[in-house]
Parts: structure tokens; sequence; C-alpha cells
């Protein structure tokens, strides 16, 4: 399978040379063709699988537990300004 | 030859959850910026989502109202994308196995019939933050409080064919979204927003290209927007052009929309599912239960309120665009049920009415049903006439007199003491002998002057009917 090494880069906004593609490109292929063999297997008549596990999923009571811890969870923030996130230019 | 409009509408509605849909952070509105975040909802590594029971019980309600089936079991999906105000790089959302599908809204029509639009599902995800880019240069700023409170998105079927059918769509959907109380649906604040598929086509043709509309924060925008675009898409096809499938942002200041290109070429979400979270399973006992409770619906009151009241089909639409209208309505039927039909003139033209003017809501109006009830009560028992009624309500909007008290101080009592209307006659028809000659020589046009004059003489309080009854009886001589 052939896959369009830079447009997934690009997806994942990861940046790479094209020697780096280069190599990449056959190693994804290798991975890909070797999860493709599953797709040899007869699956008429099973339900698709969700989730690995078993389980339904256990559901939260809707009450607040969490309180303000903004001056924490800001510590890792590269800039900050008036309790805001500061990120480069987005343009809409 | 003519153009078919085919419309079909994505809504995002938010959800009235105390907390958000994977954590327990507040949902707020208006609280400091990034004062109601966790580790969960900006995505730190190493956390997991826990789904909040309201917001799925609130959707199941929501696919209950539409007529829609409930899946027992559904699934959670990841849609991938990069935008500052999205911290994990995902969005967890239902992509293969919504939890709602298929339902339907029926419209008003203006035949007076009615006209059934399809809903292809409502999937439960979460909400992005918020970007800023007012007012700054290179950078823009970004608030995650509102990053994780769940949304339902409600997909229409293709079903609208023109922009007066989508905007009585979203009314509808609005004002059963408001009556199940599952979210305030505040337009203004981003509740509910709207994003329209717009495509022309010639009737019985296939489909056209489509376009996307987005950025429409009222109902009057949606409608402009859809008009725009509609003539747009026209004009393009008859110049000899095509139609080009992308996104565009209505701008409401100049009247018109825009490409949104550029970001289009981004647009490939590679959905997964979500890894973190089991598949979604509900009861059949629970969503009967969820069934159970459920309030009435505006078209249900509707039709209630015109057979129980004997409204007109247009004062109980009035009377039904909120639950607090209903209810205030019931209340004033239960204070004064002699007439619900006087009720509900009174209601909808004399208060409503007052209200607008004075800029009030309802629940803020010193006029409360209690106190309209007995205002009602001394025009049923004539105490006063309708036209001195409409001043003791002005009167009472603001003041918390009584009505009976405000009739006493301005003196409106009516006056249906014969005796007492008849001297007023007796004076005035001293005061034109010519007129009572006239009238007495056949001229019985002048009734209607002379009810002016006692009228007038007697300030407005004395009983009409009962004036010219006594006129009559003593203009004969």
């Amino acid at each position: 399978m052939n896959i369009d090494v830079q447009k997934v880069a690009m997806l994942a906004r990861i940046r790479l040379t094209d020697e780096e593609a280069a190599e990449l490109g056959p190693q994804l292929s290798n991975i890909i063709g070797y999860v493709e063999q599953l797709a040899s297997v007869d699956t008429d008549g099973v339900a698709a699988t969700a989730h690995p596990h078993d389980a339904a999923m256990p559901l939260r009571a809707d009450a607040v537990t969490n309180s303000n811890r903004r001056d924490a969870l800001q510590q890792p923030a590269p800039k900050i300004e008036s309790g805001l996130y500061v990120v480069p230019k987005v343009v809409e | 030859m003519s153009w078919e409009t085919v419309i079909g509408l994505e809504v995002h509605c938010q959800l009235n959850t105390k907390t958000k849909a994977f954590c327990g952070c507040s949902t707020a509105f208006g609280a400091e910026p990034n004062t109601q975040t966790c580790p969960v909802c900006l995505g730190m590594p190493g956390q997991l989502p826990v789904l909040n029971k309201v917001a799925v019980e609130k959707t199941i309600l929501t696919g209950l109202a539409i007529n829609a089936k409930i899946n027992l079991e559904s699934k959670f999906d990841r849609k991938n994308y990069f935008y500052p105000d999205l911290p994990k790089g995902y969005q967890i959302s239902q992509f293969a196995v919504p939890i709602v599908e298929g339902g339907y809204i029926d419209i008003p029509t203006k035949d007076g019939g009615e006209k059934r639009l399809g809903v292809t599902r409502i999937h439960m995800e979460e909400d992005a933050g918020k970007s800023m880019h007012e007012g700054l240069d290179a950078v823009s700023h970004i608030d995650l409080n509102r990053s994780g409170i769940p949304l339902m998105e409600i997909v229409s079927e293709p079903d609208m064919r023109s922009a007066d059918e989508a905007v009585a769509y979203l009314k509808q959907l609005h004002q059963i979204i408001r009556f199940l109380g599952v979210s305030d649906a505040d337009m203004e604040k981003g509740q509910f927003r709207c994003d329209a598929n717009i495509s022309v086509r010639r009737p019985g043709e296939p489909f056209g290209t489509r376009t996307e509309m987005k950025n429409m924060n009222s109902f009057r925008h949606i409608k402009q927007a859809i008009e725009f675009e509609v003539l747009r898409q026209i004009e393009i096809i008859e110049d000899g052009g095509k139609v080009i499938q992308e996104t565009r942002l209505w701008d409401s200041v100049k009247n018109e929309s825009r490409s949104m290109r550029g970001k289009e070429e981004a647009h490939d979400y590679r959905y997964f599912p979500e890894p973190d979270l089991p598949p979604l399973r509900v009861t059949q006992e629970e969503v009967d239960q969820l069934k159970a409770g459920m309030p009435e619906l505006p078209a249900q009151l509707r039709h209630r309120f015109e057979a129980e009241y004997g409204l007109s089909a247009y004062d109980a639409d009035v009377l039904t665009q909120t639950r607090e209208l209903a209810d205030w309505y019931e209340a004033l039927v239960a204070a004064h049920p002699a007439d619900p039909k006087r009720c509900a003139n009174w209601m909808a033209n004399e208060l409503l009415g007052r209200l607008k003017e004075a800029n009030q809501e309802l629940h803020d109006s010193k006029v409360t049903p209690a106190r309209l009830a007995a205002l009602l009560d001394r025009l049923a028992d004539n105490t006063i006439s309708g036209k001195a009624a409409k001043d003791v309500l002005d009167a009472m909007m603001d003041s918390d007199d009584s009505a009976d008290a405000i009739i006493e101080a301005k003196g409106l009592k009516q006056v249906s003491d014969t005796g007492a209307i008849d001297a007023l006659i007796a004076e005035v028809m001293a005061a034109n002998p010519a007129q009572v000659e006239s009238y007495r020589a056949g001229k019985e046009k002048l009734m209607g002057f002379f009810v002016g004059q006692v009228m007038k003489a007697s300030r407005g309080t004395a009983n009409p009917g009962l004036v010219n009854q006594r006129l009559k009886a003593l203009l004969k001589g």
C-alpha cells in the first residue's frame, strides 16, 4: 500500500525532510500490510467490536467536583495574559 | 425555469448540565477565563474521561421528543483536528453509532397544514474552548472554560425547501428543547448554534453542489444568510459557472458571506473509535422511565389550550411560546375561571403588549396572575368598563396596589345607578335643547352625540349600556 507520508505528517503536524519521508514510507507500508492480514479473517455474522473490554460505560453523577486550580494548571503554558492562554494568531 | 432550494441543518446545542461531559468542572456561564478547567478538559496526558449521566438522559429526552429511535448501545469516536481551542487535538464525538437516530419535527405551513421534516440523528459530543482575536495583533487568546461542555449535534434531513421552512424548523426545535429544559438554548450565548447546508437545483433533478454556511447567531441572520446564499448560487449557475463545495462564514454586519477556503483542505478528521470509552449502554426501562416523566411538549400544549379553553389557534400559539407563558396563563385561568378567553385576550393583547413597550419580562412584572385576575373580576361584574380596566392595568404596571384600590383611588367605578344616570341625562338635555328637538323630529343619528355627552359628564364612569337604554327612554319625552 502506498502512503502519502507528507500528507500524514501534515495532518499530525510533524515536519519531515524528504529523506525522512522516503525512509518512513516503506516502514509505514509494512505496518499497514501486517495489519491488513486481518482483512482475510471471515467476520460474517460477527458483531463489530467497539471496545476490547466487554464492559458498559460507567457514568458519573452531574455534580461539580473540581475547583479553580488555574494557577497550577497554567504552570506549563508558555504564555498567559490575564488568565488567557496566548497562542500564535489563528486566522479565520 | 424556476429553481428549488434544498436545505439541511446541523444544530449544536449546549446541554444545561451542571458539569462538563467528561469531568466534574462547572459549566456556569460568565466565569473568569480558565477557572473552570481540569487536567481532563485541558487534554493533559494520562487523564481519562467519565461520561456525565445527566447529559445522556437529556439527549435521550430530546430524541424521544422528536419521535426518534434511541439506540440502546451507542459508541464514541475521536474526531481529529488541530486548533488551539481544542487542547486534546481531537473532539470526543459519536460518529459510527449515535445515541439517537431517525426522528422528525412537524412545522406549520401557510395553508394551515403541517409539513414533516426528518431528523437524521442526534449525537453527543463535547464543545471546544473559545478563541478571541479581536483587538489582538499577532496572537489569539484562548479560554478553555467551554472546553468539554456537553453538546448535542442535531442533524436534519435535507428536507427544507426555503429559508422560511428552515427557520420554522429551528424555532420548533428551539421551543421543544426549551420546554424539555435540556438546554437554555440562548442563541446570543452560543448555546444553540446552527450551520446550514444549502444547494439549489431544477425541480426533479438530483441535488446540486452544496455549501455550508456558518456563523449565524439569530433566526433573522439564518434567514438572511440562506436567502443570500441561494441567490449567489443561482447567479453562478445562470452565468455558466459551477458552485464549489466549501464552507462560508456569514457576516451579519455586511449582510454577505465569505469563503473559508484554506481551512477546508485540512479537513480530514480520521475518525476512529475512542479507546478511553467503552460502549454506552442504556436499558429500555431507563428510556421508558424518561419517557414517562417527559413534560408536555409545545404542540400538545397548543392543542390542549384550543380544546380546553376554546382559544383561537393564534392565541394558543402566542401563549405556548414558552413554558413560563403557558404556566402564567394557566395560573390566571385558575384565578379567573369564569372566562378563559377573556384571560387570553387580556394576557396576550393587553399585558404582553405593555410588557414589550416597557421592555419588561413577565417574571419581573408587578402584574401577577392573581392581580390580573382580580382586575378581570371587576370587569366581569360590571364594576368598571373595559376602558377603565385598561387604565387600571396601566397603573398596575408600576404599582403594588390592588385593582380595587386603584379603581377606588382613580374614581373609575362604573355608575350603574339609574337615578344617577337619569340626573346626568337631564343635565345634558337641558344644556342642548336644539339637539333634543332635532332628535325628536326624527334625527336619530344624534343618539351618538348624547351618549358621548353623558359619558363625558360622568368622566367615563357611566355604564354605557345603561346610558343607551335610559337615553332612549328619556329622549322620547
